[in-house]
């Protein structure tokens, strides 16, 4: 990968998603609260809508640059983007180079955006460099870790979470070994292959009853939606949360003077 | 072989509602899975992870070579007494097998494990000409005897429990009944013995060949295949055209992730470099050896942006840590190579046409990917063939429509504005059971619930900032 330009001191254009827009604005607010909480200056831009993924995994390209266009000229003004969503954001980071490739009008913006465009969690620690939030559950939690599948395994997400959320007093990581494993969402895989990823889902979800944990926590409101809606479904307690969220919630109170 | 996987999703659903599958497949995948992390890291991750990019380097640079090597490899064979034939497709490569054996007088055959003879339906053309064939590997001999397929590339019965095993061996090989699996063995072995010793030919695959020395690489764990192309007067080969490397070297790369990935060893119990037949000094192995060059559509995709599919070893690895397969097992593939490797080259192999739910049958998370020794984008190959499927105008009409009417929304912020307050105005008549395709969501889950105001109204409101959109 070549090698980032640092995003310190910079104004941060908040690409928010589409289903965090519509679904989950509190944990838009969160991203907000905890990046305004590190003194980062905030911006969103008002033309952004989706990055184009559901249609580029549908194998619907035509309509996916139709989409990402619209997303390029949003953020024309933009040095750092953040999003809270690894998914969201490797579509822009790996796919909108290749969507735009051989695109003269398009192709350097694209290229351009891929790189300054930073999942929330990497751009505290990796882009800022920060780990300790100086923040406190204002309740002891036991936290165990979604890792999804887009942040881990084509952003390389996994140890920023972990160590924003073992920094917050009160906050206690159990390890599981089902961490790394799909919930089945997959986007349109979940409506398209509906039995196989429910089937995925049901797996998924006797490994949160069997954890000790009292909060799931992961990086992307999709896989959240689709392991608390299940959960939901079966009668059980949709016990899964944004990482914003938990931050926002632990930079409320500082930590306790000893 | 038959190509079912236009049936994908319905056969799929008995998978998932069968229990002996669901349990044996399972137990199946995690064991696999995990033998192959811990073999893979024994000497640390960035061990793992280097061995995995010298493997992958050595089979693109076979690739990029591959008509070059083909040629040196078959020189080299036929200097050290090897006949080497050409198969553009199935029915000539068992054409080749059946000449063979009518020139030797061959009545009866003896076959160790060959993924390429599935795709041929090698089995039934010997049968269908009267030859005796009898699998030896103990997996595909229960799958004969059960007049079933291979559901997986290296574990062909994962999907079967071990009293399913025991009851077919006893119905139809008239075992003596026991539940024990060491003493099931030794009777499969004893049946398999007397066959080895009548066999008037043996039939290979060949995990690598080298082009080098010529030397057909084969790796196994039963000692079936060194009987298998050692006992017989003649033995057949039948390779992929994709299984030649250049070098002794790179064998010696690829045969350090082969097993790890396979079944997490570091080395099969039995490796076999077969430079030929018998020598006069030596006192055994075939009087003939043949090698058998099957393309069988490989070469259709050897100059598309597919061509990396061509890179993989067979291994299954990408089989026991996909969630997917997990949940289907492998027959729900519909053809010879299930998985993630499977729901690309069945399609490249047999047509898109023949396969089109496959490369759907993927949440993309990427495990096939991370955990394959060479490294093959699997996860990018499926999003390209769900391309080409839409290019095809094999989309489906509900998701061309869907996909368009989304797509004239969301480039616009205005009219994606308006969906969204439309959408928190409707979340207090969400129905619990979504309509049309949607419905498979609310089969497993609640419907999403949108929010009374969405960010950017809460944004506004805070900022005060008007609503200017670009």
């Amino acid at each position: 990968m070549v090698e980032r330009e640092s995003p310190q001191g910079k104004r941060v254009s908040l690409f928010v998603t589409c289903m965090v827009d519509m679904l989950y604005p509190d944990t838009g607010m969160s991203v907000v609260d905890v990046l305004t909480h590190l003194g980062v200056e905030v911006d969103f831009p008002m033309g952004q809508t989706c990055c184009g993924q559901p249609a580029f995994n549908a194998g619907y390209r035509q309509e996916a640059r139709q989409v990402a266009i619209q997303f390029l000229k949003a953020f024309k003004d933009a040095a750092v983007i953040v999003t809270p969503s690894g998914s969201c954001g490797a579509m822009v980071r790996h796919e909108y180079p290749r969507l735009f490739a051989d695109d003269p009008l398009w192709g350097d913006e694209a290229r351009r955006l891929a790189n300054i465009t930073w999942e929330f969690t990497e751009f505290i620690v990796d882009g800022l460099g920060i780990t300790d939030l100086n923040g406190r559950l204002p309740t002891p939690q036991t936290i165990a870790f979604h890792d999804s599948c887009h942040g881990l395994r084509l952003l390389g997400l996994k140890q920023a979470s972990r160590a924003l959320v073992g920094n917050l007093e009160n906050a206690t990581i159990v390890e599981w070994d089902n961490s790394e494993t799909c919930c089945g969402f997959g986007g349109l895989f979940s409506v398209k292959m509906a039995d196989v990823s429910g089937a995925m889902l049901a797996k998924k979800i006797d490994h949160i009853e069997q954890s000790e944990a009292d909060a799931i926590i992961t990086g992307d409101v999709s896989c959240l939606t689709h392991m608390n809606n299940g959960l939901q479904k079966q009668g059980k307690r949709p016990r899964v949360k944004h990482i914003a969220d938990l931050l926002a919630e632990g930079i409320r109170d500082g930590k306790s003077v000893e | 072989m038959e190509n079912r996987s236009n049936n994908f999703i319905a056969a799929a659903q008995i998978a998932i509602h069968d229990a002996d599958l669901q349990t044996a497949v399972s137990f199946g995948t995690h064991s696999g899975f995990s033998k192959r992390q811990a073999a893979m890291f024994a000497d640390g991750e960035e061990h793992g992870q280097a061995m995995r990019q010298q493997a992958a380097a050595i089979k693109r640079h076979g690739l990029n070579h591959l008509p070059d090597l083909l040629e040196q490899a078959e020189a080299n064979m036929q200097a050290n007494g090897i006949q080497v034939l050409w198969a553009v497709d199935s029915a000539e490569a068992n054409q080749h097998v059946l000449e063979i054996a009518q020139r030797h007088n061959v009545q009866s055959v003896v076959k160790s494990k060959s993924m390429v003879t599935e795709e041929t339906g090698l089995n039934h053309a010997l049968e269908a000409a009267s030859i005796e064939v009898l699998e030896t590997d103990l997996g595909e001999y229960i799958v004969q005897l059960g007049e079933e397929t291979p559901s997986h590339i290296v574990v062909p019965i994962v999907h079967k429990t071990k009293e399913s095993i025991r009851d077919l061996l006893i119905e139809k090989a008239n075992m003596p009944p026991t539940d024990d699996t060491e003493a099931m063995a030794r009777f499969a072995r004893e049946t398999l013995r007397q066959r080895f010793l009548a066999a008037d030919m043996g039939i290979s695959g060949g995990n690598f060949i080298l082009a080098e020395t010529g030397s057909i690489c084969l790796v196994s764990n039963e000692g079936n295949a060194r009987l298998t192309t050692s006992l017989p007067r003649v033995h057949v080969a039948l390779v992929g055209i994709e299984k030649v490397i250049a070098t002794v070297a790179d064998y010696a790369t690829l045969t350090q992730v082969l097993p790890r990935s396979a079944t997490g060893q570091t080395m099969t119990v039995y490796t076999h470099l077969i430079n030929g037949p018998r020598q006069p000094d030596e006192t055994d192995g075939p009087e003939h050896v043949y090698v058998i060059f099957v393309d069988n559509g490989r070469s259709d995709i050897y100059n598309t942006d597919y061509v990396e599919a061509l890179a993989c070893i067979r291994c299954g690895a990408c089989l026991n840590g996909c969630p997917v397969y997990q949940a289907t097992g492998g027959h729900a593939y519909g053809w010879v190579y299930p998985g993630p490797i499977g729901a690309v080259i069945t399609p490249l192999l047999t047509g898109l046409e023949n396969a089109s739910p496959l490369p759907y049958a993927s949440s993309l998370c990427g495990m096939c990917k991370a955990v394959c020794p060479v490294d093959i984008d699997i996860p990018r190959m499926l999003l390209d063939l769900r391309h080409d499927l839409v290019e095809m105008g094999k989309g489906g009409t509900v998701w061309n429509a869907g996909m368009k009417a989304w797509a004239l929304g969301t480039k616009s912020p205005t009219i994606f504005n308006l969906g969204g307050h439309a959408a928190a105005l409707a979340r207090h008549i969400m129905p619990k059971s979504l309509p049309g395709p949607l419905k498979g969501w609310t089969d497993y889950r609640t419907s999403p619930k949108f929010a009374p105001k969405s960010f950017r109204q809460l944004w506004q409101e805070r900022t005060g900032e008007a609503d200017e959109q670009s």
